[in-house]
Formats: structure tokens, C-alpha cells, sequence
């Protein structure tokens, strides 16, 4: 499984700041972190621990199970984001 | 006075004065903040911009009042800065002022018949649904069969969904109660959305649009043609686009090649390329004029919109909304840069004429920057404003206020604002809302007017 973040993010990096394997991007400073319109969850490398839905402020993040029916597009748009650019390269960078 | 605590006001309690409430107590635990407000309830725009239907995000609040006002900071709300106390009164009180007022217009467009009654700033619509008390008393004439919203923004989404969703979605919202009895007798069957550039340049998130394609008896309309790229915008998205403009690409093509649903309730249209260039009517709006446009690069390397040819394509409708942007307003007595609409300032140090710092006086959010970004941005906005602030406690180069005490602030407060709003009798209007909205299984219900919210706050505990 995974958790995936819906259109409801407002892009408070509180997520990034506690998820343990740095798997959500793009992170403040990344060059495509001004025009992203919400953050995004690397299913390759999700770990589901729930520390990211926790510490966001407002109800954006999932586990996939539970995802509302409005948002289950979610699901691959989180896998999408990281097709061209997969974790290890953004968190290199 | 070395050693005493930072005492400082933060003017407007938006998402930036929150934020930067929040970063200021987590850097400086012992300052002492007392949080500004025109209005006698907290968090700006989350309240009175975010859409009814979006409940998701105003969880925000419960974050902003754990980290703001259950520390301590202080709500001094009904109290408008500039009017009830002057900037001079805060500097003899506050070791510094902190400016988070927003952007409060709207940008006009400029045309011939924009004043006509019917047509309005989609500001002004968003505010009368939200419940801001200033616009209860506005009157939206919902009788035409159709609306046209101009602009691809958020807001302009927002608007477009909130007079095509049906009565019983609206009735779960904590949409204000004057709003929900006029959308109930809306006629409107079709929004006409408005773009001046082309379905790649489009401003919406795919949130946004992906939302216009999904609602329940509505049927979201785009012509294959319009989706239909220019050479420009091809290569621009190909070799430069966003992930969302990709995105949104996509989502227009999925709406183009749907089947039409003549059964729908409503319909929304959007259209790209089109600029309005006259609203017409016979003392109301009854049709707008737009032209054509194309995608042009200019010598800057951006995309702009041209107009092409003189042709004119009138749309009959009786209601238009311009989401064209904000703009701030000048503030009394702070230094107002006319060309950029912000307070003029370096890293939020607000800078006198002379591009110096004021020494004290520092900005966040929209006054600072613009009117740019999302919620959270206000958060690293706040971050690299209260990072000057404490920098510049830390340097000693904060001037001692004459007037430090809080009872000083207090008394003047007393004197010139009996009613002011504090944070428990905030508590009190949130209570009250909160138990009429379980009463009618929706999240919230909201006190619309000044007099109700101050009456409630008043019966408190």
C-alpha cells in the first residue's frame, strides 16, 4: 500500500519535515516546488508509518484503502509526479 | 530594557498574520502578540475565501488557534488598524508591527459597461457566499439563464462550481444562510467561463478543473477545438509545462471528448482565447462582447495573449463575474509601493522612501509579495519575515516603545472600541455556530452580520 496526498494540500511542509524515508516532493527550494500545485507521495517508497497525516494541518493525506471516492484520482497522480523524476534523483538534487 | 519581552502587533489575522503568529512564538516563546483583526472572527480567507464546499482546508483553523492563540497570542478583534488606532499608536505600544492585510480589491478590466449593475468582482460574490459581514446586504440577480465568469483562476473555478452545484450539496456546506436561499432560486443552466489565454496557460490547479468535470448534474463542456494547441503552446508544454498544466491539458481533452449530456441540470462552458472587450446592457448587464485571441511569445520569453482580427462574438447572459486578480490597498501612514500593490520591503523589512529599513515595521502574505501562492506559502513567507524580526531583536535594533505596558494598549483600546472581539469571545461565535450547524447537520452555520456576531460573542461562556 501507500498513503497518497490529494488536492486538498495546501503545501504547509510539515508532511516533509516528519515523513521518515523523504518521500514526499517536491521539497521548498526544488526547482518545480513554486508551480506545483500540491505535494506528492513516491509509492516506491512510501513505508506507511502515518507520520505524514499526523502533522498535516489540514485532511489532504490518505492511506490508498481509505481514499474518498472524490479524490481517487489521487492514487496515480501521486505515481505520475515521480514517473519522470523518481525520489532518489529529487532528493539527490 | 533589555532583557523585557518583544511586544508585537500583527495586523490582520489571515493565514500570514496566523503563520506568522505561530513561527514568531516558536522562535521567541516569551513574545507577547496581540493579533489585529477588522473583523470579530479570525483567519481571514479561510474563512471568508475558501469555498463552502471545501471544508478539507478550513481544518486549517484548529492548527492556526493550537499554535496562536492556545499559546497565548492575544485576538483584539472589531478593531481596525488605520481607523480605530493609528500605525503611529502601535509603534508607541509595540516594539514592532507586523503587516499581514492582505490584497482587498480586485483588479478591474478595464471595459466599457464593467459598472453596470449585474456585473461584479467574483471577490465580492465569494465574500457574500463565505458570510463576510460587509457584504451580506449585496444582491446577485440569479434570474438569467446564464452567467459568465471571466478568468481560469482557483477563484474563478470556485465561483463557476458554487453557482452550478445543486441545493442539496450546497445545503451541506457551511455556505452563509442569504446565500443559500438566493443560489435556491438561482435560474442559472449555464456558466460561461472565460479564458484570455489558451487551455496550457490555464491558471486553474487540476484540482480545480478535474472538480468542474466531476459535479453531479452538471455538464462540463470545452469545444475540441479549443484543446486544440498552437504551434507556441505545444512546444511551450512540451519543453517548459508544469506538471499541473500537463495536467490540465489532459483534463480538457477528457472533457472535449465526452459525450454531451443534454439531460444535465446545468452546463458549464469554458472557453479559451477570448478576451471580453465591452459588457452590454440596458441598466443591467443582459450580453458581454468577447474578441479572439492567440498565443504569442514575447521579446521576455513569456506567453501573452493577442487579439486577432475585430470580429466580436456576443453572449447573451445577465450576470458577470471578473476573477481577473487582487490588489492591495494602501495602509494610512506606511510607505505603499503604487507600482507593485505591496508594501515596499526587503525580506518583509518594510523600507522607507529613502530604501532604508523602518526600523520596527515589517510585512507578510500578500501585502509583502503579491497576491501569489497558496495557503501553505504564507508559511515560508512568514518564516523569512519573523527571521528578520527576531535578527533584528537579537541586534538590539528594535526601538524601545514609549508606551510598553499592555495596560497602556488596553486602556486606549477600551476607550475607543468598547466592543472589542477577544479570543473567548471568538470562542464563544465558534461555539454558537458550531451547535446550530449540528442541528442542521452541516459543519457550521454562520453569524453573517457585525450585530449577531458581536451579540453572540457577548452572551459567551
Amino acid at each position: 500500500m501507500t498513503y497518497v496526498i490529494a488536492g486538498s494540500c495546501i503545501k504547509d511542509d510539515s508532511c516533509i519535515e516528519v515523513c521518515p524515508v523523504d518521500c514526499i516532493h517536491p521539497k521548498p527550494g526544488a526547482r518545480d516546488f513554486e508551480t506545483a500545485e500540491q505535494l506528492y507521495i513516491d509509492p516506491e517508497v512510501c513505508i506507511d508509518c502515518d507520520a505524514c497525516v499526523e502533522a498535516c494541518p489540514v485532511i489532504a493525506i490518505f492511506p490508498d484503502f481509505e481514499l474518498p471516492e472524490k479524490f481517487a484520482y489521487a492514487l496515480e497522480l501521486n505515481a505520475e509526479f515521480f514517473a519522470e523524476h523518481g525520489t532518489a534523483e529529487r532528493t539527490a538534487t | 530594557m533589555a532583557g523585557a519581552r518583544p511586544r508585537v502587533a500583527i495586523v490582520g489575522a489571515g493565514p500570514a498574520g496566523a503563520f506568522a503568529a505561530a513561527c514568531l512564538l516558536r522562535a521567541h516563546g516569551d513574545a507577547e502578540i496581540d493579533l489585529f483583526e477588522r473583523l470579530p472572527t479570525p483567519w481571514g480567507l479561510l474563512r471568508g475565501g475558501v469555498a463552502p464546499d471545501h471544508q478539507e482546508i478550513k481544518r486549517l483553523e484548529e492548527t492556526f488557534d493550537r499554535q496562536t492563540l492556545k499559546r497565548g497570542c492575544r485576538f483584539l478583534g472589531n478593531v481596525e488598524v488605520g481607523v480605530d488606532v493609528s500605525h503611529g499608536e502601535l509603534a508607541d505600544h509595540y516594539t514592532a508591527v507586523v503587516y499581514a492585510t492582505g490584497a482587498q480589491t480586485d483588479k478591474s478590466l478595464g471595459i466599457p459597461g464593467e459598472q453596470l449593475p449585474g456585473s461584479w468582482a467574483a471577490t465580492e460574490f465569494v465574500a457574500w457566499y463565505n458570510g463576510h459581514p460587509d457584504y451580506r446586504e449585496l444582491d446577485f440577480d440569479l434570474s438569467a439563464r446564464r452567467a459568465a465568469v471571466i478568468g481560469n483562476g482557483n477563484v474563478a473555478a470556485d465561483v463557476t462550481r458554487l453557482l452550478t452545484l445543486s441545493v442539496a450539496e450546497l445545503e451541506r456546506t457551511d455556505i452563509a444562510d442569504h446565500a443559500l436561499a438566493a443560489l435556491r432560486e438561482s435560474r442559472i443552466e449555464e456558466v460561461v467561463v472565460l479564458g484570455r489565454r489558451g487551455p496550457a496557460q490555464a491558471a486553474f490547479t487540476s484540482a480545480e478543473l478535474r472538480e468542474l468535470g466531476r459535479l453531479d448534474g452538471v455538464d462540463a463542456r470545452v469545444d475540441a477545438a479549443d484543446v486544440e494547441l498552437d504551434a507556441v503552446s505545444r512546444r511551450w508544454l512540451a519543453e517548459e509545462g508544469t506538471f499541473t498544466a500537463r495536467k490540465n491539458v489532459e483534463l480538457l481533452r477528457e472533457f472535449a471528448a465526452r459525450p454531451a449530456r443534454p439531460d444535465a441540470a446545468r452546463r458549464i462552458v469554458l472557453r479559451f482565447l477570448r478576451s471580453p472587450v465591452e459588457i452590454r446592457g440596458n441598466g443591467k448587464v443582459e450580453a458581454i462582447d468577447v474578441r479572439r485571441n492567440e498565443i504569442v511569445r514575447t521579446e521576455d520569453g513569456m506567453l501573452r495573449a493577442r487579439p486577432v482580427g475585430d470580429d466580436v462574438e456576443t453572449i447573451e447572459c445577465g450576470l458577470v463575474l471578473r476573477s481577473v486578480g487582487y490588489r492591495a490597498v494602501p495602509l494610512p501612514d506606511v510607505p505603499f509601493d503604487e507600482r507593485h500593490f505591496v508594501l515596499p520591503n526587503e525580506r518583509g523589512r518594510v523600507l522607507a522612501p529613502d530604501g532604508e529599513a523602518l526600523p520596527g515595521v515589517y510585512a507578510v502574505g500578500w501585502i509583502k509579495r503579491g497576491p501569489t501562492g497558496i495557503l501553505g506559502t504564507n508559511k515560508r513567507d512568514a518564516d523569512e519575515t519573523v527571521r528578520c524580526l527576531v535578527e533584528d531583536l537579537v541586534a538590539g535594533a528594535l526601538p524601545h516603545p514609549p508606551k510598553p505596558a499592555r495596560e497602556q494598549i488596553d486602556a486606549l483600546l477600551a476607550e475607543r472600541k468598547p466592543d472589542v472581539v477577544a479570543a473567548e469571545d471568538w470562542r464563544a461565535i465558534d461555539r454558537h455556530e458550531l451547535e446550530r450547524g449540528r442541528s442542521e447537520r452541516r459543519p457550521r452555520v454562520k453569524l453573517a452580520s457585525r450585530d449577531d456576531l458581536l451579540a453572540a460573542a457577548k452572551r459567551g461562556t
